[in-house]
């Protein structure tokens, strides 16, 4: 009976995670104009409009730039910060990591138009480097949070060992921290990318006319009223999200990553 | 000599270390807010951006009753939405941390790609899902829940749904490392010396998640008033709540001091009610 009420409870909840994802799907299989689930004549009409279209084609590119360039300027932050926290305790980087929190935590409009005042202010404005800047600094505290715990998880005693077997700082951070600090960086990009690749309002503020990225492109759209094409953008950031975690999740431990218990040894 | 200078050369090497997280950090990190400020008390130029001088002029302007109305639309679609996050969000972790780590995986990586959604995309799902032609209504029609199919938006229920389903993740994120590791030792051991099943959970479980608890509700009422598509694209053009004001504000009028002083509002609104929720959490341990 419990369990059966678990059972109950965690269905409705998947249905309701997936539902609008099972639409839009189910959706852009359509063979006509016409928005409808199941979808009539199922066919891939729509995928063929949306990869030979110039202007969703230049929306879905400018995306995936915008997103690694900001995930690449985000983790050139945070990783000194967190290696200045982790070697040296600075108060420092300390300081630095609670503005990274702060700048997170506030709500996304605020963000928005501090960075359409701040890019307006210098006279920069609709550059593609102001939506990558802003978006870097805006999701910066995740890549701190994972690198931090990656830090955090190198064995001291290990460190310890190693100079007393007479290695050096340069051959102790090569051989010993950064294999176990890698996946926490490789983690700390995917999840900026895909927050980038998927952030709305501040890059619509910031550059929206000149960078158009495919949420901003989708957004315009809606107002023009329904378009298949859109459910095709949909489909493939719900496919990449998917593939990105699942990678972090194979590369390293998620429960981990995510706060939880670290995964047991085999046989310990 | 090298006694003198160690503490130089650390100091030397963390300058070198921490001087481009510096620049980024303080420069577009901290210092736009202090320009927001700064632009908030500027005369408004109406053929660009502002003009130098000083006026409160935006500030005298938050007192209009249809602001008003959006800042409380702001507040209370916050707060139903941080309640029902916690309340669906909270059993889910619990029973997340209690499975096997393969599922546990892929619950979370699943919850981490609808997180990671644009609110433009999903927002546009919902739209699609609560249309007339495919959407629930259907549903309701065929349970016999309702007469004809119509279109369930724009209302305040579609943007309620819709802004859970943006939530909810965060709320299961933020309550998971706490779930997970909570010490069930020590539940054991007031069971052994005679608690309840309920007395168990109320004296030792209920101290341990409450501050963790709150801060979930925190987190899903600062995401609920920042967001600016759903409401925009799902809800009643008369509940239109600050944030999607604050963007037209912006957009459409080109104020950017009033649009900069409206931020503040909503941001002091915003911390008002986090310390709020904070203070209600002290209060029900005494």
């Amino acid at each position: 009976m419990k369990a059966a009420g678990k059972f109950l409870f965690l269905a409705m909840l998947g249905l309701f995670l997936a539902a609008p994802l099972v639409v839009v799907t189910g959706v852009s299989f359509n063979g006509t104009q016409r928005m409808s689930f199941p979808p009539e004549k199922a066919s891939l009409i729509w995928y063929d409009a949306f990869f030979g279209d110039p202007a969703w084609m230049s929306a879905l590119s400018l995306s995936l730039i915008v997103a690694s360039l900001a995930a690449l300027a985000s983790v050139s932050v945070a990783f000194p910060i967190a290696y200045a926290i982790w070697k040296y305790q600075s108060r420092t980087a300390l300081f630095l990591e609670s503005i990274a929190r702060v700048s997170f935590l506030l709500p996304s409009i605020v963000l928005s138009i501090v960075y359409l005042v701040f890019w307006s202010w210098l006279g920069h404005v609709g550059r593609i480097e102001d939506t990558v800047l802003s978006h870097a600094v805006v999701f910066v505290a995740l890549p701190l949070a994972t690198i931090g715990l990656g830090f955090r998880s190198v064995d001291l005693s290990l460190v310890e060992a190693a100079r007393t077997m007479g290695a050096r700082e340069g051959d102790v951070l090569r051989t010993i921290v950064r294999p176990i600090v890698m996946p926490y960086v490789v983690s700390g990009l995917v999840f900026v990318f895909i927050l980038s690749l998927n952030e709305y309002i501040i890059a619509y503020m910031v550059a929206g006319f000149e960078v158009e990225t495919l949420p901003i492109k989708v957004f315009n759209n809606l107002r023009m009223g329904f378009q298949p094409t859109m459910c095709v953008g949909a489909v493939l950031f719900m496919l990449l999200g998917v593939f990105a975690f699942s990678v972090v999740a194979l590369i390293g431990d998620l429960p981990k990553l995510l706060g939880g218990i670290a995964r047991q040894r085999e046989g310990a | 000599m090298t006694v003198l200078n160690a503490p130089l050369a650390r100091r030397l090497r963390l300058g070198l270390l921490l001087s481009w997280p510096m620049l980024v950090l303080l420069g577009l990190g901290a210092m736009p807010f202090i320009l927001l400020l700064r632009i908030s008390v500027a005369p408004r130029d109406p053929n660009g951006m502002w003009l130098p001088g000083v006026t409160l002029h935006a500030y005298g302007a938050l007192g209009e009753p249809d602001l008003l109305g959006a800042l409380s639309d702001s507040v209370e679609m916050a707060i139903i939405v941080g309640a029902i996050s916690v309340g669906l969000g909270f059993p889910l972790t619990w029973l997340i941390t209690r499975m096997r780590r393969r599922l546990q995986v892929v619950w979370l990586v699943f919850l981490l790609a609808t997180l990671s959604l644009s609110d433009v995309l999903i927002a546009f799902s919902w739209q699609v899902m609560l249309s007339k032609r495919i959407g629930l209504s259907n549903i309701f029609v065929a349970l016999g829940l309702m007469d004809a199919p119509e279109s369930l938006t724009p209302s305040t229920g579609a943007v309620i749904a819709c802004l859970v389903y943006l939530v909810l993740p965060f709320t299961v994120l933020t309550l998971f490392p706490v779930l997970s590791r909570l010490n069930y030792d020590l539940v054991e051991a007031a069971r052994t010396l005679g608690a309840s099943p309920f007395r168990a959970f109320t004296s030792v479980v209920v101290p341990m998640i409450k501050g963790p608890t709150m801060i979930a509700f925190v987190i899903a009422m600062v995401l609920t008033v920042g967001t600016y598509v759903p409401p925009l694209v799902l809800g009643r053009p008369q509940h239109w709540p600050m944030a999607v004001l604050i963007g037209s504000t912006a957009l459409a009028g080109h104020d950017l001091p009033r649009a900069s002083a409206m931020s503040f509002l909503l941001l002091a609104a915003t911390v008002l009610l986090a310390l709020g929720a904070a203070q209600a959490a002290r209060a029900r341990k005494s």
